[in-house]
Protein backbone atom coordinates (compact mmCIF):
# COMPACT_ATOMS: atom_id res chain seq x y z
CA UNK A 1 0.00 0.00 0.00
CA UNK A 2 2.83 2.28 0.77
CA UNK A 3 3.43 2.01 -2.90
CA UNK A 4 0.97 4.60 -3.65
CA UNK A 5 3.22 7.08 -2.27
CA UNK A 6 5.88 5.97 -4.95
CA UNK A 7 3.24 5.93 -7.65
CA UNK A 8 2.06 9.39 -6.86
CA UNK A 9 5.62 10.88 -6.12
CA UNK A 10 6.62 9.46 -9.88
CA UNK A 11 3.80 11.23 -11.10
CA UNK A 12 4.93 14.50 -9.25
CA UNK A 13 8.26 14.88 -10.44
CA UNK A 14 7.62 14.04 -13.55
CA UNK A 15 4.82 16.92 -14.12
CA UNK A 16 7.17 19.41 -12.21
CA UNK A 17 9.84 18.33 -14.88
CA UNK A 18 7.26 19.65 -17.67
CA UNK A 19 6.51 22.58 -15.65
CA UNK A 20 10.31 23.45 -15.64
CA UNK A 21 10.93 22.47 -19.58
CA UNK A 22 7.41 25.08 -20.15
CA UNK A 23 9.32 27.52 -18.22
CA UNK A 24 12.43 26.88 -20.23
CA UNK A 25 10.72 27.17 -23.43
CA UNK A 26 8.95 30.15 -22.08
CA UNK A 27 12.08 32.25 -20.86
CA UNK A 28 13.91 31.44 -23.97
CA UNK A 29 11.00 32.11 -26.79
CA UNK A 30 12.05 35.54 -27.71
CA UNK A 31 16.04 33.89 -28.22
CA UNK A 32 17.70 34.52 -31.78
CA UNK A 33 21.23 33.88 -32.90
CA UNK A 34 22.58 34.27 -36.87
CA UNK A 35 22.95 30.49 -37.29
CA UNK A 36 19.38 28.08 -37.65
CA UNK A 37 21.07 25.20 -35.89
CA UNK A 38 22.57 27.41 -32.54
CA UNK A 39 19.01 29.10 -31.10
CA UNK A 40 17.31 27.38 -28.71
CA UNK A 41 14.80 24.66 -29.53
CA UNK A 42 11.96 24.05 -27.76
CA UNK A 43 12.21 21.30 -25.13
CA UNK A 44 9.21 18.71 -24.30
CA UNK A 45 9.83 15.26 -21.41
CA UNK A 46 8.76 11.87 -23.13
CA UNK A 47 6.72 9.98 -20.68
CA UNK A 48 6.83 6.30 -20.18
CA UNK A 49 5.12 4.12 -17.90
CA UNK A 50 7.36 2.72 -15.34
CA UNK A 51 6.18 -1.66 -16.00
CA UNK A 52 8.85 -3.83 -17.16
CA UNK A 53 7.81 -7.19 -16.04
CA UNK A 54 4.72 -9.14 -15.58
CA UNK A 55 4.99 -8.83 -12.08
CA UNK A 56 4.45 -5.18 -12.09
CA UNK A 57 1.38 -5.20 -14.35
CA UNK A 58 -0.26 -6.92 -11.87
CA UNK A 59 0.86 -4.07 -9.66
CA UNK A 60 1.16 -0.29 -10.30
CA UNK A 61 3.66 1.35 -12.01
CA UNK A 62 4.40 5.11 -11.65
CA UNK A 63 5.67 7.40 -14.76
CA UNK A 64 9.34 8.13 -15.39
CA UNK A 65 10.52 10.20 -17.89
CA UNK A 66 12.01 8.31 -21.11
CA UNK A 67 14.07 11.53 -22.07
CA UNK A 68 13.74 15.29 -23.52
CA UNK A 69 12.80 15.90 -26.79
CA UNK A 70 13.93 18.80 -28.55
CA UNK A 71 11.04 19.87 -31.50
CA UNK A 72 12.74 19.95 -35.17
CA UNK A 73 10.66 22.61 -36.36
CA UNK A 74 12.72 25.36 -37.52
CA UNK A 75 13.47 28.56 -36.72
CA UNK A 76 11.54 31.29 -37.26
CA UNK A 77 13.50 33.57 -39.80
CA UNK A 78 13.17 37.21 -39.75
CA UNK A 79 15.01 39.94 -41.34
CA UNK A 80 16.59 42.15 -38.66
CA UNK A 81 19.49 43.82 -39.84
CA UNK A 82 20.21 46.18 -36.85
CA UNK A 83 20.47 43.19 -34.59
CA UNK A 84 24.28 42.89 -33.42
CA UNK A 85 23.36 38.85 -33.61
CA UNK A 86 22.40 39.03 -37.50
CA UNK A 87 24.10 36.84 -40.02
CA UNK A 88 26.05 38.19 -42.92
CA UNK A 89 22.21 38.52 -44.78
CA UNK A 90 20.91 40.57 -41.94
CA UNK A 91 18.71 37.30 -40.86
CA UNK A 92 18.34 36.17 -37.48
CA UNK A 93 16.82 32.83 -36.11
CA UNK A 94 14.14 33.17 -33.26
CA UNK A 95 13.46 30.32 -30.66
CA UNK A 96 10.82 27.65 -32.42
CA UNK A 97 8.29 28.34 -29.12
CA UNK A 98 4.81 27.96 -29.60
CA UNK A 99 3.37 30.25 -26.61
CA UNK A 100 0.14 29.12 -26.89
CA UNK A 101 1.29 25.54 -27.00
CA UNK A 102 3.57 26.05 -23.86
CA UNK A 103 0.56 27.68 -21.89
CA UNK A 104 -1.81 24.79 -22.47
CA UNK A 105 1.36 22.13 -21.58
CA UNK A 106 1.70 24.33 -18.43
CA UNK A 107 -2.19 23.82 -17.58
CA UNK A 108 -2.55 20.43 -17.99
CA UNK A 109 1.00 19.97 -16.18
CA UNK A 110 -0.03 21.81 -13.25
CA UNK A 111 -3.55 19.96 -13.33
CA UNK A 112 -1.89 17.01 -12.92
CA UNK A 113 0.22 17.56 -10.53
CA UNK A 114 -2.43 18.59 -8.16
CA UNK A 115 -4.13 15.49 -8.73
CA UNK A 116 -0.73 13.49 -8.06
CA UNK A 117 -0.74 15.34 -5.13
CA UNK A 118 -4.32 14.82 -3.59
CA UNK A 119 -3.90 11.07 -4.10
CA UNK A 120 -0.90 11.92 -2.03
CA UNK A 121 -3.06 13.51 0.60
CA UNK A 122 -6.22 11.05 0.65
CA UNK A 123 -3.54 8.19 0.28
CA UNK A 124 -1.60 9.84 3.94
CA UNK A 125 -5.23 10.10 5.00
CA UNK A 126 -6.28 6.45 4.54
CA UNK A 127 -2.99 5.17 6.16
CA UNK A 128 -3.50 7.26 9.29
CA UNK A 129 -6.75 5.99 9.70
CA UNK A 130 -5.20 2.44 9.27
CA UNK A 131 -3.07 3.34 12.22
CA UNK A 132 -5.53 4.17 14.46
CA UNK A 133 -7.71 1.29 14.14
CA UNK A 134 -8.92 -0.96 16.69
CA UNK A 135 -7.50 2.30 19.19
CA UNK A 136 -11.19 3.63 21.17
CA UNK B 1 -16.76 -17.54 15.95
CA UNK B 2 -13.09 -17.45 16.80
CA UNK B 3 -12.32 -19.03 13.48
CA UNK B 4 -10.66 -18.00 10.80
CA UNK B 5 -13.74 -15.11 9.96
CA UNK B 6 -13.29 -12.95 12.57
CA UNK B 7 -13.76 -9.74 10.01
CA UNK B 8 -15.75 -11.73 8.31
CA UNK B 9 -15.08 -10.59 4.40
CA UNK B 10 -14.13 -7.13 5.72
CA UNK B 11 -10.52 -8.36 6.03
CA UNK B 12 -10.17 -9.26 1.93
CA UNK B 13 -12.33 -6.03 1.26
CA UNK B 14 -9.71 -4.04 3.02
CA UNK B 15 -6.80 -5.56 0.87
CA UNK B 16 -8.57 -5.09 -2.34
CA UNK B 17 -9.31 -1.90 -1.69
CA UNK B 18 -6.10 -0.55 -0.65
CA UNK B 19 -4.65 -2.33 -3.95
CA UNK B 20 -7.30 -1.10 -5.97
CA UNK B 21 -5.74 2.64 -4.61
CA UNK B 22 -2.39 1.36 -6.21
CA UNK B 23 -3.73 0.86 -9.50
CA UNK B 24 -6.37 4.32 -9.53
CA UNK B 25 -3.25 6.07 -8.52
CA UNK B 26 -1.09 4.56 -11.47
CA UNK B 27 -3.77 5.54 -13.70
CA UNK B 28 -3.52 9.20 -12.35
CA UNK B 29 0.39 9.02 -12.76
CA UNK B 30 0.15 7.93 -16.09
CA UNK B 31 -2.69 10.14 -17.28
CA UNK B 32 -0.13 11.85 -19.47
CA UNK B 33 2.25 9.09 -21.05
CA UNK B 34 1.82 8.06 -23.81
CA UNK B 35 0.29 4.95 -25.11
CA UNK B 36 -0.92 4.25 -21.51
CA UNK B 37 -4.38 1.90 -21.47
CA UNK B 38 -6.18 2.75 -17.74
CA UNK B 39 -6.46 -0.52 -16.01
CA UNK B 40 -8.90 -1.18 -13.33
CA UNK B 41 -10.53 -4.61 -11.92
CA UNK B 42 -14.05 -5.10 -11.01
CA UNK B 43 -14.18 -5.06 -7.36
CA UNK B 44 -17.77 -6.69 -6.16
CA UNK B 45 -16.51 -9.89 -8.60
CA UNK B 46 -13.61 -10.18 -7.11
CA UNK B 47 -14.53 -9.45 -3.61
CA UNK B 48 -17.40 -12.02 -3.81
CA UNK B 49 -14.31 -14.53 -5.57
CA UNK B 50 -12.40 -13.72 -2.73
CA UNK B 51 -15.28 -14.75 -0.37
CA UNK B 52 -15.82 -18.06 -1.47
CA UNK B 53 -12.57 -18.94 -1.21
CA UNK B 54 -11.12 -18.38 -4.96
CA UNK B 55 -8.11 -16.90 -6.33
CA UNK B 56 -8.73 -13.46 -7.84
CA UNK B 57 -6.74 -14.37 -10.87
CA UNK B 58 -6.78 -16.62 -13.56
CA UNK B 59 -8.89 -20.16 -12.29
CA UNK B 60 -6.47 -22.69 -12.45
CA UNK B 61 -8.38 -25.89 -12.91
CA UNK B 62 -5.26 -28.43 -12.95
CA UNK B 63 -2.52 -28.90 -10.63
CA UNK B 64 0.21 -27.82 -13.47
CA UNK B 65 -1.81 -24.20 -14.65
CA UNK B 66 0.66 -21.63 -14.03
CA UNK B 67 -0.52 -19.42 -11.53
CA UNK B 68 -0.79 -16.15 -12.86
CA UNK B 69 -1.48 -13.97 -9.84
CA UNK B 70 -0.65 -14.32 -5.77
CA UNK B 71 -3.71 -14.48 -3.46
CA UNK B 72 -3.92 -10.87 -3.08
CA UNK B 73 -3.44 -9.53 -6.72
CA UNK B 74 -6.68 -9.25 -8.90
CA UNK B 75 -6.48 -9.66 -12.59
CA UNK B 76 -6.41 -6.25 -14.29
CA UNK B 77 -8.29 -5.48 -17.08
CA UNK B 78 -8.07 -2.43 -19.94
CA UNK B 79 -10.55 0.12 -19.32
CA UNK B 80 -13.12 0.98 -22.40
CA UNK B 81 -12.22 4.92 -22.87
CA UNK B 82 -15.20 7.29 -23.71
CA UNK B 83 -12.84 9.66 -25.20
CA UNK B 84 -9.38 8.07 -26.17
CA UNK B 85 -7.03 10.76 -26.67
CA UNK B 86 -4.65 10.85 -30.03
CA UNK B 87 -1.73 9.53 -27.86
CA UNK B 88 -3.15 6.35 -27.00
CA UNK B 89 -3.96 7.20 -23.23
CA UNK B 90 -6.97 6.18 -22.27
CA UNK B 91 -6.63 7.89 -18.96
CA UNK B 92 -9.86 10.17 -18.47
CA UNK B 93 -8.43 11.69 -15.24
CA UNK B 94 -11.84 13.20 -13.96
CA UNK B 95 -13.33 10.00 -13.92
CA UNK B 96 -10.29 7.91 -12.20
CA UNK B 97 -10.53 10.88 -9.90
CA UNK B 98 -14.32 9.78 -8.98
CA UNK B 99 -13.30 6.23 -8.67
CA UNK B 100 -10.39 7.11 -6.62
CA UNK B 101 -12.60 9.39 -4.37
CA UNK B 102 -15.09 6.36 -4.08
CA UNK B 103 -12.64 3.82 -3.24
CA UNK B 104 -11.26 5.77 -0.39
CA UNK B 105 -14.72 6.38 0.62
CA UNK B 106 -14.91 2.44 0.87
CA UNK B 107 -11.69 1.95 2.44
CA UNK B 108 -12.93 4.19 5.31
CA UNK B 109 -16.12 2.48 5.54
CA UNK B 110 -14.38 -0.34 5.54
CA UNK B 111 -11.75 0.46 8.19
CA UNK B 112 -15.32 1.29 10.19
CA UNK B 113 -16.33 -2.01 9.70
CA UNK B 114 -13.79 -3.84 11.32
CA UNK B 115 -13.22 -0.76 14.02
CA UNK B 116 -16.79 -1.84 15.11
CA UNK B 117 -15.55 -5.18 15.04
CA UNK B 118 -12.74 -4.91 17.46
CA UNK B 119 -14.52 -2.97 19.75
CA UNK B 120 -17.57 -5.97 19.81
CA UNK B 121 -14.73 -8.12 20.54
CA UNK B 122 -13.46 -6.23 23.08
CA UNK B 123 -16.68 -5.49 25.15
CA UNK B 124 -16.30 -9.75 24.73
CA UNK B 125 -13.62 -9.49 26.13
CA UNK B 126 -14.08 -7.72 29.16
CA UNK B 127 -17.23 -9.47 30.16
CA UNK B 128 -19.71 -6.08 29.55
Amino acid sequence: MFSVFDIAGSGLSAQSLRLNLTASNLANSQNVAGDPQAVYSARHPVFRSREMSFASQMNGAGVEVLGILESSAAPIERYDPGNPQANADGMVYAANVNPVEEMANMISASRSYQSNLEVINTEKELLMRTLTLGQG
Amino acid sequence: MLGQSIFGVHEQALSLRAHRTEVLATNLANADTPNFKARDFDFSAVLSGAAAGRSPGLQATHARHIQTSSAQRPTLAYRNPFQPSRDGNTVESDLEFARFAENSIAYQATLRFLGGRISTLRMAIGGR
